[in-house]
Parts: structure tokens; C-alpha cells; sequence
């Protein structure tokens, strides 16, 4: 990637080469060469005067336009036929942005066969649907996805663009951000308009110990990827419209072979899904104390969760992590045993109904996001607990 | 206590204590629980080139001499002596090639034990053979360019394990001491295998298992030196690894004054933190006083060792004894202090007690180390011409 | 082959607490760790190398501090390191940080493959890999947990992905990001660590890597921080008193009520 030429424009008059700072640009004859060394830097798109030279897909910095784009943007994740539910979370939380500024609210839905899934999106309050559907995106690809999105925001200059903070959104949205020169903040926990109408993002930052407002003052559209069961869903149908868009084949071209797709059964699905969970964190002390809390969670029929250190001490599979490294579960009860509560852990499970924290220390942060605290030895209180359960029956 | 090392030697001392905290610490219980030989963690020694430490350069070693072994099995010490043990036994058993082999030899087994590719044994101990080396019975006999060997070494360290084993036979009865020569043998060859792996105290995760020689036929290169040098080789050996011996009791015993202090420290009785008690300071005390005591005989002494010093014998039974006897008094005053819970396996305490009591019986019992220490006296102040009185 | 280790030092997030008086961060006396991730990417880089021969760059872009990190990487067996460190380079987000990291790949020339981890731990964004093959227009794959070099001009990873795991085929040059399953990161060994004392380590500023000012730092960052706050308390939070066996009757009278499923 390098700084491009306008062959017809170019006079070659040579200034652009003068002041390259990495010497990329020669003028052999007709018209300026630009070489690999350039670092898309940009001082020559400034100098020439004739217009010929500009930058590629990234590196102009800031958008003078950013009044033309209005309209908030949700990419709905097509995953092989189903549309992921973070979509809707999505696009519950887009409506719920583009209501406030008074704009439209639109869902980009990309993949292969898309008959019924856009109508889908229309009933979480999409405004217009943009359908590409193409072969090609049968199987994902960071490229061809990120292309056929960035032209569409090209043309239709949204101000605002959510994705899911999936597997495919962490992986593809960085490039988008890239190649439309605009900034892009993860796992948001919060979305919000500020006064002068710019999107505030609010997330988990320096290790996940407090959170932090980010602004995207002037790269456009703002974007900013969510985690799914961060937001919720909300059905409100609306009088929208599908508008399918066919874009040309380069775009969907790309240097990656996807030589297998091979489908696991997802092993974070039962935390996920689980209506009670039991968690576990370092106040446990060891491996077999972590035994009692998966007791607990047998005997309410529940999923089992770990805490960050928990993890790493290797108590407990990865895939019970909960937390902004690992999942966001909002069960009916969350039951944190030995966990004190960093913000890292707060924010995967403080949608949960019910929260009920043991610990031993009354300053512990978790019993600030607890609907009951419990203040008290755990290794006194749980096991007193899970036979007060077993006497139940 | 600053000990004035060079940068390398506190690399060495910094990455053995770095292996020994991230990848013996957490698995040295289990190990110990099976009697499982640590594969894993020679490896990672074995890939940070610590199997090298006192093998010269040109065979790719680090150059380095007893001392620079003393810190690096100091610092596995520190976590788990079986670990240690397995490692420092692979140096001893390359010492009879290192002091004596030839350059053939020297170029064709050092190299692979410098990186750890091939663990090396030594081969000494028989049933009727323990403290009175002299009573060994396997026997060589040269048959044309072949020696043969028969009979059977008993509680090898690293027995199955390596590759390379350094074995002392005899090849003339007559002789006596002047009879017993080592050998190279190598697993593999024909009439050579293992008896059963041994079911020990302490050091658990070290393998300890019977050679067993039936017609070993080797080809007549494999003997080191000349014939009869056995015992001298053998000695020599001893004055080279001995201080070894010392280091990990060094590394023992800070481990376990490790554990008895952090424990002190937490455990409330009385209201208080037990440190806070006199009965408990003046135990750790004695402990600190003693290892680090121990931690600068060996220093010094393997400083001086590694000038080849006449008086080598003497200097490196005293390592043995004083490090070995030390470790097993900080080990013992350990599990007091931690009382109860010293004596359960959740505490690495119990583990390290059982360990410490092997380091005052192998590579020469402590009596034994205390008769050559005292003959060295009895020949040093008969040979001086006027005495101090 | 060049390969080129992107890693991170970043705080050791255990210990950074916000002033709940001044709303300013505590990193005061906070110890600086390599981001375990990018251990990991020095370790696939590692095996690639012992492999099929390769020389590896470690790369940073942070403060001088930042030298020690690569001296760490440098004892593990990487072949040398370049330093990223300009005061112009502060306070860059994801997008100053992957642009400072693409000139610098660019000046070192010639590179096949780039790894990253696939995340850090203080920020957790996993932006500025893909953002990084983004300006270097190279094909990447995130998330990946085996790479293996198929031919001279291609790579054959295994991606996790939240369905399954893909295998891709990648045209080198490339870029990599990768997850613990490569492999355990090895330990220095001794010879390494004292080439690694040894090491010169070049620090590279911003003008040295060709970028002018304003596009690298702050300055050169799209997105920026306007509030650090701890989350709100919650208002109507029950704290149960009593001796140990109250407590107990009291959280299951409780969960009784609320018809919590499975009681």
C-alpha cells in the first residue's frame, strides 16, 4: 500500500519527490513512481498542487465531511445460516442511538442465501436492512468481509457502525476501522450520546480495574464493537425496508484460502445459557477447594464459573471464565464465592438478576455490584450452605 | 549476602531459580506422589544450557567450573532435590569422561551431555560395595578389542534414564585397588539392561534402579584412561561433585526456611502471627544462621576447589558433610514450625524432611566424608615441620 | 525468512487500583510483565525458526523501560530487537500504534510474517494486529492456535473461532495472531541471556521510521479517553448479618422466594 498517482494530473514537476521524507518518490519521466518504502506519511498529497497525488484506503487522517454522514449502523453477524443474537442486541442498542439523534437506523446483513434473515432484523427496529449477498461470503473471510462493508459505509456514510465482539467482529472490524481511517473502540459495555452528539464508549480499561468514556471526535463513522448479552434485544417492528446492494466482484476477491471449516459444539454455550451460576475466584485458595463451588452449582442444576485468577491458577477451565476476558452471562442468580470483584469481573456478570456475593472482606468490590452480600469465612459459610440446599431436597 | 558473582554466574543462578519457581515448584508434589522421573523439566534445563555448566566450551558447554555447578543446583535444590539430583547426577556420571577421557571420548559424549540431549549416570555402588568401594565385584575382561562385562550395580541415580553411564569394574583381582578401571557403557549395548526402579523415602521423583551387566561386550575404547585408574578416577570424581552434594543441601534448606518463615508470618495462634514468638524467632534463626553458613563454606570452598587445590579431598568432604548435616536439621526444625500441617503433604515441608536424610548417606556417607577429613589431618599436621604449639 | 514479534509491556494488571478521591490511576510501584500473549507469539515465531531457519525481530513500541522487555525475549532466543520509543508516540491508541509498527516493519524490509498476540491484557482490544497487516496490505489471520509453514510462499493455520476452528491458507507475507495453544513459551537459556546483555538494542523514533508527528501519538490516534471512573454502587444491595448458620438460613429463605430455578 502507497501513496497513488494520478497519472493524467501528474505534471511531473517533481516537488512530491523533494519532499518525501522516506525518499519512495522518483520522476523517472513522465510522471512520479511511488516505491514501497512509502509509509502513506501524506506529506506529498499536501505539496502537489496539481491534485495528483492521494492515499489509498488509509493514512489521510482526519474527515473534513463528518456532517455528511448521519445514521447509525449495526452489522448483523450472519454465522451459516442464522443470524447471531448479538445482532439484535445490536441493533436494539443502534435503534436506541439513532432515536436519540434523530436518524435512521439501519442493519448490514452479509452472507450467502439471505432470504428470510433481513426480515428478522426489521423486527428489532431497522429502519433499512442492506443485504449483499454473494457466494463469496459463504465462508468468512476477514478481506472480502471488510471490503464489502467498508463500501457500503463509503457510500452511504453512517456516523455511527456497532459489530458484535464475536470471533468474526474482533477479527474483521480492526481492518474496517483500518481502511476507512477511523477509530474504533471494543467491548463496550455502554453506548451513549453526548451533548454535541458524539458517541460516547464506554468500556473496561487499563487491565479492567476502571472504566473509561472514549470519543471518536473526528474519524467517521464512529465504530465500536459490543459483546454479546451486553446489550439486550428488543423486538419493535417497524415499517423498514430491505435494500439489497450489489457491489462489484473485486471487492469480494481475497488473498486468504479457507481450506476447512470444522464446527464444535460451543463449549461456552452452557455458561451462557445457564439460568444459575455458581463462580469461583482466588479467595478459594486451592484447586480442591474449587470443588465446593462446582457442588453447589450440581446441586442447583447450574453452570459452573471462574474468575480471572481462578483461571490462571488453573482451577477452572478457560471456557468458565466470566468476565471481559472471558464471557458476559446475565443468568437469574450469580453467586461469586471468593471473588473480590475487579472491574474485569464486574462487567461479565452485573446483568445478572440476582447477585449474591460471599466474601470475607467487607470492602470487597463485589458486594457493590451484590444484590445480597454474605460477609463471612467462605470455607465456614459454603459448605453450611450446600447442606442447608441438600436438606431441601 | 552479596557473594561477588560475575554476570554469568548470576544468570546461571538467575535462570535455574527462574526454572526452579515457574516449572519444578508446581509440580514437584506430584511428582514426588508418583515416583514420576521429571522428563518435562530436563528438558527445559536442557534447552536453557544448564546441562553445560561445567563442561568446556569446546564441547558446548559454558565453561564453567564446580562453583557455577554449585549455583545452578543450588537453585533447583531450592524447589525439589529429586529434580536437582537427577540433574546434578548426569554431571557426575560425565566427570570420569571430563577429568580422564580422551579426546575421542571427550568429543563424542560431552557435546550431547552439554546440551542435554544425553543424561549421563555413574556406577559405582554394589550390594557388597557401598562405603568400602574397594569390595566392588563386577569385573571386565578384555577379550580381543572388546571388554565384557559382568555383574550388577545397585541404586544408580538415573539408572534407565541415561544413555550414558560411567561404570567401575574390575579388571585385575590381583591387584586390588590398583585393580578397578571405568568404562563408558552405553544403554543399548548388548548385555546390558535394568533392574527395578527402587521405592525410596525421599527424592522420589529421581530414578534409582540396578544395572545389570551379562556379557556386556563394549568395544576396548570405552575404557577411560588406563586400566587401574579406576579408583583414582573414581576420587577425583568425588572432590569435583562433592561440593554439588553441598549445594543442594544449601538449596534444601533455603527452601524449607522458605516455607517456615512465609507460614510463620501467617499462621495465627494466640491472636498473633507465631513469628511473633521467641520460641518460633530463635528457630528460624538458627536456621538462617545455619544455611547461610553452609551457603558460604560452599561458595568458598568450590572457589578454591576450582584451582585444583592439593588439599581437595578434605575440602570437598567438608561441603558434603556440613551442607548435608544442615539440611537435615533446617528441614527437621521446618516441620516443627509448621507443627500439624508440617506433617501432612499440603505443605512442601513433609516432602523436603523425607528428601534431606539422602544427602548425608549418598556420594560417600557423612562418616565416610568425616574419616577422610580426619586422615587428611592426621597426614597435613604430620607432614608440618614445626607445629603452632 | 524474517519474522518480525510484535509484544507489549504492560502493567501487571493486578495491581493498578484507581484513587477513588482523585479519579487518577495508581500504577505507582505496578510491575511491568511482557502481555502473556505475545510470549506466545514469540514462542510460534521460536519453533518456526528452529524449524525451518528464520531470523526473528522482537519489536516494541513503548517507553525506554520497553528494553527490557526485549532483552527478555533476546535471553529466549530471538535474534535481535528494535525499540519504537519517542516521546511523539505517546498516548497512541490502536490505530498510532499500528501505524508506528508498520513503518517500522517496513524499514526493517523484507519481512514473510508478522506475529502478534492475539490480544493485550491491559487494553483487551486484539485491534492492532488486524490494523497492523491492514497498513501493511498483507493478509492476516487472528486467533490462531497452530501455524505451519506449508510451502516457501504459504502458511497453513488453524483458527479458533466461536463455531469451530478453520484452517486458512495464507500467501506470505503475512500476519499472525496468535492464542496459548502454540505452544508454552520456552525459558532463556544461559548463552542466549548473555547475548542478550550484550545486545545492542536500537530505539527507533518516529522520525527515524519516516512518520511526521502528527501522525503517530496522541496526535496521530483517532479515539481518546474524556472519563475514568469506578462503576456506581448498587442502591439496593441486602447485607446479611449474623452468626454463619443465620447467614445461611437467610440467603436460602431468600433464594426461596426470588423461585431461583433449581431449588
Amino acid at each position: 500500500m502507497k501513496a497513488l498517482i494520478d497519472l493524467e494530473k501528474c505534471t511531473a514537476c517533481g516537488v512530491c519527490q523533494d519532499v518525501c521524507p522516506v525518499g519512495a518518490i522518483s520522476v523517472p519521466e513522465t510522471h512520479a513512481v511511488v516505491s514501497d518504502d512509502c509509509t502513506l506519511c501524506g506529506m506529498c498529497v499536501d505539496t502537489c498542487e496539481f491534485q495528483a497525488i492521494r492515499l489509498p484506503d488509509v493514512g489521510a487522517g482526519v474527515v473534513s465531511d463528518a456532517a455528511a454522514y448521519r445514521g447509525v449502523w449495526a452489522f448483523a453477524e450472519w454465522r451459516r445460516g442464522t443470524v447471531h443474537r448479538v445482532s439484535y442486541e445490536l441493533l436494539s442498542a443502534a435503534r436506541r442511538l439513532a432515536d436519540k439523534k434523530g436518524v435512521e437506523c439501519a442493519a448490514v446483513l452479509l452472507g450467502e442465501n439471505l432470504s428470510s434473515a433481513a426480515e428478522e432484523l426489521l423486527r428489532y427496529g431497522a429502519d433499512v436492512v442492506y443485504v449483499v449477498d454473494h457466494p463469496a461470503l459463504k465462508d468468512f473471510t476477514d478481506e472480502a468481509y471488510s471490503r464489502c462493508l467498508v463500501e457500503l459505509v463509503r457510500d452511504k456514510k453512517p456516523e455511527i457502525l456497532l459489530a458484535g465482539a464475536t470471533s468474526m467482529g474482533r477479527s474483521f472490524i480492526p481492518r474496517v476501522a483500518a481502511m476507512l481511517q477511523t477509530g474504533l473502540t471494543a467491548d463496550c459495555t455502554d453506548l451513549d450520546i453526548s451533548e454535541d452528539g458524539l458517541l460516547l464508549q464506554t468500556r473496561p480499561a487499563f487491565g479492567g480495574n476502571v472504566m473509561a468514556t472514549i470519543i471518536c471526535p473526528y474519524g467517521r463513522p464512529q465504530m465500536a464493537t459490543v459483546r454479546p448479552r451486553v446489550m439486550r434485544p428488543e423486538i419493535q417492528p417497524r415499517n423498514g425496508r430491505i435494500q439489497r446492494v450489489a457491489l462489484p466482484e473485486d471487492v469480494f476477491r481475497t488473498r486468504v484460502q479457507v481450506l476447512e471449516v470444522i464446527p464444535e459444539e460451543d463449549t461456552t454455550a452452557r455458561l451462557s445459557e445457564a439460568e444459575v451460576i455458581i463462580s469461583g475466584g482466588r479467595g478459594l485458595q486451592k484447586a480442591e477447594n474449587f470443588r465446593m463451588v462446582e457442588e453447589l452449582a450440581r446441586l442447583f442444576k447450574g453452570a459452573v464459573g471462574a474468575s480471572r485468577s481462578a483461571v490462571e491458577e488453573g482451577w477452572a477451565p478457560v471456557s468458565h471464565q466470566v468476565g471481559q476476558t472471558g464471557q458476559t452471562v446475565s443468568p437469574t442468580l450469580y453467586m461469586a464465592i471468593g471473588i473480590s470483584g475487579a472491574i474485569q469481573h464486574i462487567v461479565g456478570m452485573q446483568g445478572s438478576k440476582i447477585i449474591v456475593a460471599v466474601n470475607k472482606d467487607p470492602e470487597a468490590p463485589i458486594f457493590d455490584v451484590a444484590t445480597c452480600g454474605v460477609v463471612a469465612d467462605l470455607f465456614e459459610f459454603v459448605p453450611a450452605f450446600i447442606e442447608r440446599v441438600k436438606r431441601a431436597g | 549476602m552479596n557473594y561477588f558473582l560475575t554476570d554469568e554466574q548470576k544468570m546461571i543462578q538467575e535462570l535455574a531459580e527462574q526454572i526452579a519457581r515457574e516449572k519444578i515448584r508446581p509440580v514437584r508434589a506430584q511428582l514426588d506422589e508418583a515416583e514420576e522421573f521429571p522428563t518435562e523439566i530436563l528438558k527445559i534445563l536442557a534447552q536453557s544450557d544448564l546441562f553445560g555448566v561445567c563442561i568446556p566450551e569446546e564441547y558446548g558447554g559454558l565453561g564453567g567450573g564446580i562453583f557455577e555447578n554449585c549455583l545452578a543446583v543450588e537453585q533447583l535444590a531450592r524447589a525439589c532435590i529429586g529434580v536437582a539430583t537427577s540433574y546434578a547426577a548426569s554431571g557426575l556420571g560425565a566427570y570420569p569422561i571430563l577429568l580422564y577421557g580422551s579426546e575421542a571420548q571427550k568429543a563424542a559424549y560431552l557435546p550431547d551431555i552439554a546440551a542435554g540431549k544425553r543424561l549421563a549416570a555413574f556406577a559405582v555402588t554394589e550390594s557388597g560395595a557401598g562405603s568400602d568401594v574397594t569390595a566392588i565385584r563386577t569385573t571386565a575382561v578384555k577379550d580381543g578389542d572388546f571388554y565384557v562385562l559382568n555383574g550388577t550395580k545397585q541404586w544408580i541415580t538415573n539408572g534407565g534414564e541415561a544413555d550414558i553411564y560411567s561404570v567401575l569394574a574390575v579388571t585385575d583381582k590381583t591387584k586390588g585397588p590398583r585393580g578397578a578401571s571405568f568404562f563408558i557403557v552405553e544403554k543399548g549395548d548388548p548385555g546390558f539392561s535394568f533392574g527395578k526402579k527402587e521405592k525410596k523415602l525421599g527424592i522420589r521423583a529421581s530414578a534409582t534402579r540396578e544395572l545389570v551387566f551379562q556379557d556386556c561386550r563394549i568395544p576396548k575404547d570405552r575404557l577411560i584412561a588406563r586400566e587401574g585408574m579406576g579408583f583414582i578416577i573414581a576420587m577425583k570424581t568425588f572432590d569435583k561433585s562433592r561440593p554439588g552434594i553441598g549445594a543442594l543441601g544449601v538449596g534444601l534448606a533455603q527452601g524449607a526456611l522458605d516455607v517456615a518463615v512465609e507460614y510463620a508470618r501467617k499462621r495465627i495462634q494466640f491472636g498473633k502471627p507465631i513469628i511473633t514468638f521467641q520460641a518460633i524467632q530463635h528457630k528460624l534463626a538458627d536456621m538462617a544462621i545455619k544455611t547461610e553458613a553452609a551457603r558460604a563454606l560452599i561458595y568458598a570452598a568450590a572457589r578454591h576447589l576450582d584451582t585444583d587445590p592439593p588439599d581437595a579431598g578434605k575440602v570437598a568432604a567438608m561441603c558434603k558433610v556440613f551442607a548435608s548435616d544442615t539440611a537435615m536439621e533446617v528441614t527437621t526444625e521446618a516441620v516443627q514450625v509448621l507443627g500439624g500441617y508440617g506433617y501432612m503433604r499440603d505443605y512442601p515441608v513433609e516432602k523436603m524432611f523425607r528428601d534431606a536424610k539422602i544427602l548425608q548417606i549418598y556420594e560417600g556417607t557423612n562418616e565416610i566424608q568425616r574419616n577422610i577429613i580426619g586422615q587428611e589431618l592426621n597426614k597435613e599436621y604430620g607432614r608440618m615441620k614445626d607445629t603452632f604449639f | 525468512m524474517k519474522i518480525v514479534v510484535c509484544i507489549k509491556q504492560v502493567p501487571d494488571a493486578k495491581n493498578v487500583r484507581i484513587d477513588p478521591h482523585t479519579h487518577t490511576l495508581v500504577r505507582q510501584g505496578v510491575e511491568s510483565i511482557i502481555n502473556p500473549f505475545d510470549l506466545f507469539a514469540v514462542e510460534a515465531a521460536l519453533r518456526l525458526k528452529d524449524r525451518h531457519g528464520a531470523h526473528v525481530t522482537v519489536m516494541t513500541m513503548g517507553p525506554p523501560q520497553a528494553e527490557e522487555a526485549l532483552r527478555d525475549v533476546l535471553s529466549r532466543g530471538v535474534d535481535d530487537a528494535v525499540l519504537l520509543s519517542d516521546r511523539a508516540f505517546a498516548g497512541a491508541d490502536t490505530w498510532a500504534t499500528a501505524t508506528a509498527l508498520a513503518a517500522a516493519i517496513r524499514k526493517l524490509g523484507d519481512v514473510s510474517l508478522v506475529f502478534c498476540g492475539k490480544q493485550a491484557v491491559d487494553g483487551d482490544t486484539a485491534q492492532v494486529g488486524p490494523e497492523l497487516a491492514t497498513l501493511l496490505d498483507i493478509p492476516y489471520a487472528t486467533f490462531v492456535k497452530q501455524v505451519e509453514l506449508e510451502d516457501e510462499g504459504h502458511l497453513r493455520v488453524v483458527r479458533k473461532t466461536d463455531e469451530g476452528t478453520e484452517v486458512w491458507r495464507l500467501p506470505l507475507p503475512a500476519l499472525v495472531t496468535v492464542l496459548r495453544d502454540v505452544g508454552d513459551p520456552r525459558l532463556p537459556s544461559v548463552k542466549h541471556k548473555m547475548r542478550a546483555k550484550k545486545a545492542t538494542v536500537p530505539v527507533w523514533s518516529a522520525a527515524d521510521v519516516g512518520l511526521p508527528e502528527d501522525r503517530v501519538g496522541l496526535k496521530g490516534s483517532f479515539t481518546q479517553v474524556v472519563r475514568l471512573f469506578s462503576p456506581p454502587k448498587r442502591a439496593d444491595r441486602w447485607m446479611l448479618e449474623g452468626p454463619v448458620a443465620d447467614q445461611v438460613e437467610k440467603l436460602y429463605q431468600y433464594l426461596k422466594e426470588a423461585k431461583v430455578p433449581g431449588l
